[in-house]
């Protein structure tokens, strides 16, 4: 259930058209907006070289830490960048900016300084590309605080949430899910359509069980909904959205509703994003808890290159369903 | 160890070749004026300290050349990153001194309100946009700046101030191409103070001199005598000139030296370098009593001089006596300045 | 120094070992043989096999994602590397790094990062391992045009010619990062001329030419052999496909055709070897034997690949620590 829209006006998108889209739109309506990033000309970026030019479209050398930094810099100083890290695995190089930088200027100088950018990078798994590729680092950053975090999971909540992090005056990192970018969906045209940072979605209501899904878990977790709903159990999906600030309210209401939750992550189990999760429902949920919570997640391992080795590691329908009748 | 010396040329016969920018007889006063500003608002910092009355700083007492020739070159509205060793820059660049005492005591009259604390004095009102303790880190945020002047169209420039243990940080490779491939109006100055803690530069580069790294980039690269506020001025004028025309970056090299320990009451085990060459930087190159000769030498009254230091001394006094005097921030309001708007946040109990 | 007789065929051998490895590889990908993402050498054999010949056996190496070539040209066996490429169990990383991540240590090889310019640190560590360790062992470090922009190429080199760490810096530039040209992401296009700031030489050499850059590289080495320290090394050369096998470039060409048909037929490394030879006492039928030979040894690296089981899924956990121990969350 998707947030009402502002226009009747809709289109068919996909989640990665979504994302052109959005930052299309965003720039349009600000000339602040700037993008910063490697090959933007071709990867996803090329149909904004046809309305802007190299003034606000700046294509960087592989420089990581360098370029974000400069985006940093340029938010300081009244622009709104947006600074695309490509692949999730190269955030890494960046985090120092990302982390010591950008979270902390607004804090540490007591408000004077203002941190208006959006870091983009994308997850890229079970497509054999090997360990130093295939990185989900949500964890990581949730971890620093000053620093809001979205992993939306279809083309509406893309375009919703990427519109809004680039209105938003903090810092947004937003991770995009390669899994996720042919899907397809009727999503507003309106030029103000966002959807808010700091909720989560129902995406499916149901009774017995809570699914939280996190990014591009979600078609698994409906498929598990689905194979469930075969075998009489009524299942509500969440969708989390935004992984930081938490949407504790959502999650806890569901949970007073059906006493059970399994959370759906394709992080590694440690320190994980459904690890988070888990912890603050069962803290402040405790009461309405009739079964422990479960994690469906990576496990902790490297991710290996051969397929065989690979696509088992992911969560399924199948594990989610288990995991689900496990708490029954 | 052999002492270091570094004898440059006579003043007149740099004059001469046209290397020295002579500043108006105001420009000289107000130099003047701030640089012992930063020595006086040191020596006191660092009393007030050393009695517990705040932990810690890093002293820039000797940069101050360095620091007011490159801030006077700079208009209002030009940015500013800096360093660590944050003290001298908001003061060169013109700031009051009461917030940041205030900030050292961690008040919350404190330029940051009491959350960010010496390392990072960092005055908004008088461009600054960091002062970031982590060494390199503010290289690509002032190239940044240098974007947003570009991409808006003004005329400003961006001053990034760094020493000669960030000049082998990535971020300085990174940002010198990024601002020299969109010819940015970044000027890279580096204070360099012969010493990272206590590793000299020829125990940490490949080769001694910062500014030679500048044709790597395809910009240009001066060395200054950093003690010199003239040929420090001179220089920089220069360099944010050709920024402010769009001829892109420079790199400068302002050879200076600090008079104090990296930071207070850090025990040095091993000497690093000898007394011989501490003394002689104190006593033959202090840049406070070089320009004071400078001065006079050029008519300025000294009473003249006097009055500045009395002044100085009675506002470094008042800035003490504001930030005692100030109230210390309100546990209850930590979470203030997180994010731009407040937000409902965990239910964590304010300490 | 230049190529012996005998270094000259093996020259031969080794960039045809690459190009046809490459040309086998690319067909298999695009047959859906190998999957994931396959960046080739072609174009680029003569720089890498006139760098690695100069080395000795136990001279170590760092290379890329683009990392097929590098144990190709170090002289290492084609049949794990191909049976990598499928995510057999017998690859040379028993199908747990792949095509970007070629790293057979049995030739010294001991890191082809995918993180751009993340094996640069590396090799200087391995240099300095190797000072302080006191052997005579060399350390060659490859990386392109696009790494030299990273931050870890100003910490690395800055510490190599710091301490004369015996490290050969050695740039496969074939002039685009992906499509990004020199002109539009360095500040000034010449990579050699970076050496300066850090206090090494640096040297620029044709790429195309597997003499030339052999010669190169063999002073290098020797410097760095004598305890002089470092060399940044140039070789300009040429990538004749995309950045990865099927990479689909929209709007206009980031490179003239004109440049790439020129490469390919004037400015082929093996073909200007090879009419070199002939001119230099080698008969066509002493090539053409390695030829044959070099085709068969693709072939059987292709039967193997293709007969060779894929890893079991119960070895997943399989080399994550030096020995085993209690793995959490295997759910």
């Amino acid at each position: 259930m998707s947030p009402p829209v502002t226009s009747a006006a809709v289109r068919e998108l996909t989640y990665l058209n979504a994302i052109v889209e959005a930052q299309r739109e965003e720039m349009l309506r600000d000339e602040r907006v700037i993008l910063i990033g490697e090959n933007i000309d071709i990867y996803g970026g090329a149909p904004l070289f046809d309305t802007f030019d190299g003034k606000r479209l700046r294509n960087v050398p592989i420089s990581e830490n360098g370029f974000t930094g400069m985006g940093i810099g340029a938010a300081l100083t009244g622009l709104r960048p947006i600074v695309d890290l490509t692949i999730a695995s190269f955030v890494y190089l960046a985090a120092d900016q990302i982390i010591n930088q950008a979270a902390k200027l607004r804090y540490m100088t007591g408000g004077q300084l203002s941190v208006p950018i959006v870091f983009r990078a994308c997850t890229y798994y079970n497509i054999c590309n090997a360990a130093q590729h295939s990185d989900r680092p949500y964890p990581f950053f949730m971890n620093a605080p000053g620093l809001k975090i979205v992993a939306p999971a279809t083309p509406a909540d893309m375009k919703g949430l990427l519109k809004a992090a680039v209105r938003d005056d903090d810092p947004v990192l937003v991770f995009e899910d390669m899994s996720l970018w042919a899907r397809k969906e009727s999503v507003s045209t309106d030029p103000d359509f966002v959807v808010p940072i700091g909720k989560a979605d129902i995406k499916r209501a149901g009774n017995d069980v809570t699914i939280v899904s996190i990014a591009g878990c979600l078609p698994k977790a409906l498929a598990a909904a689905d194979a469930l709903q075969a075998q009489g159990i009524s299942v509500e999906v969440i969708d989390l959205r935004t992984l930081v600030p938490l949407d504790t309210e959502t999650l806890l209401k569901s949970l007073g509703k059906t006493g059970r939750a399994v959370i759906v992550d394709n992080s590694h189990r440690t320190g994980s994003v459904a690890s988070e999760v888990s912890a603050v429902m069962s803290e402040e949920g405790f009461e309405s808890l009739r079964a422990p919570i479960r994690r469906v997640t990576v496990p902790a391992v490297q991710i290996p290159y051969s397929a065989a080795l690979e696509k088992p590691l992911y969560p399924s329908a199948e594990r989610i369903v288990a995991a689900v009748k496990s708490i029954l | 160890m052999k002492p270091l010396r570094q004898g440059p040329p006579t003043k007149s016969a740099r004059a001469a070749a046209g290397e020295v920018q002579r500043l108006t007889r105001e420009l000289s006063l107000e130099a003047y004026r701030r640089m012992v500003r930063i020595r006086r608002f040191e020596e006191e910092a660092m009393r007030r300290a050393m009695a517990g009355e705040f932990s810690g700083m890093h002293s820039s007492s000797g940069h101050e050349a360095a620091i007011v020739g490159a801030c006077l070159a700079l208009r209002d509205d030009d940015y500013i990153t800096g360093t660590h060793r944050s003290h001298g820059h908001p003061i060169g660049k013109g700031a009051d001194l009461k917030p940041l005492m205030a900030e050292l005591y961690g008040k919350a009259t404190g330029i940051c309100k009491g959350r960010g604390g010496s390392m990072h004095l960092a005055d908004r009102t008088v461009g600054i946009i960091g002062e970031s303790a982590i060494v390199g880190g503010g290289m690509p945020l002032a190239t940044g700046a240098g974007l947003s002047i570009q991409v808006r169209g003004t005329d400003q420039v961006s001053l990034c101030f760094f020493g000669d243990g960030a000049a082998n940080q990535g971020t300085f490779g990174e940002s010198l191409n990024l601002s020299a491939i969109w010819k940015l109006p970044v000027i890279f100055f580096c204070e360099n103070n012969l010493y990272a803690i206590s590793t000299p530069v020829a125990q940490s580069h490949g080769q001694p001199h910062i500014a030679l790294r500048a044709s790597g980039y395809g910009m240009p690269g001066v060395i200054v005598d950093g003690q010199d506020l003239e040929e420090v001025y001179a220089a920089t004028v220069v360099a944010v000139s050709r920024a402010r025309k769009g001829e892109g970056p420079t790199l400068i090299e302002a050879k200076t030296y600090r008079f104090e320990e990296h930071c207070l009451n850090l025990q040095v085990p091993i000497p690093y370098r000898t007394p011989q060459e501490l003394e002689h930087h104190k006593s033959e190159r202090d840049p406070l009593v070089l320009h004071r000769r400078e001065m006079l030498e050029s008519g300025i009254a000294d009473t003249q001089i006097d009055a500045i230091e009395r002044e100085v001394a009675a506002e470094v006094a008042g800035a003490v006596t504001f930030a005692r005097q100030s109230p210390w921030p309100d546990p209850h309001e930590v979470y203030d300045y997180l994010f731009s708007n407040p937000i409902h946040y965990p239910p964590e109990p304010a300490p | 120094m230049p190529l012996s007789q005998a270094l000259k065929s093996e020259a031969y051998r080794r960039m045809l070992r690459i190009r046809r490895f490459e040309e086998e590889g690319t067909r298999l990908f695009k047959e859906g043989a190998i999957p994931g993402a396959y960046h080739a050498s072609i174009g680029q054999e003569a720089a890498i096999v006139g760098a690695c010949l100069a080395l000795n056996d136990d001279d170590a190496m760092t290379g890329t994602h683009r990392s097929h070539g590098h144990p190709i040209g170090k002289g290492a066996d084609l049949k794990p590397l191909m049976a990598e490429l499928m995510g057999k169990a017998t690859g040379i990383c028993k199908g747990r790094g792949g095509s970007m991540h070629l790293a057979d240590n049995s030739v010294g090889i001991v890191s082809e990062s995918a993180i751009v310019g993340g094996g640069i640190p590396l090799a200087t560590g391995v240099a300095l391992s190797a000072k302080v360790r006191k052997t005579q062992q060399v350390c060659l470090c490859f990386f392109g045009d696009g790494a030299v922009n990273q931050g870890t190429f100003h910490e690395s080199l800055n510490m190599g010619a710091l301490w004369r760490l015996p490290v050969i810096y050695f740039c496969e530039n074939n002039g685009y990062a992906i499509t990004t040209s020199l002109a539009g992401s360095h500040g000034q296009p010449s990579i050699a001329a970076r050496a300066e700031a850090y206090g090494m030489p640096g040297s620029v050499v044709d790429g195309q030419d597997v003499a030339a850059v052999y010669e190169v590289t063999r002073e290098a080495v020797a410097r760095a052999r004598r305890g002089e320290g470092p060399t940044l090394i140039e070789a300009k050369t040429y990538r004749y496909d995309e950045h990865n096998v099927g990479l689909l470039i929209p709007g206009k060409p980031y490179r003239p055709p004109e440049e790439v048909e020129e490469y390919r037929t004037r400015r082929d490394p093996i073909t200007l070897f090879r009419q070199r030879l002939v001119q230099e006492e080698f008969t066509d039928a002493d090539l053409s034997a390695i030829e044959r030979e070099v085709a068969g040894t693709v072939k059987d690296a292709i039967r193997f690949a293709s007969e060779s089981p894929l890893p079991e899924p119960e070895s997943l956990f399989d080399y994550m620590y030096s020995h085993p121990i209690g793995t959490p969350g295997k759910r």
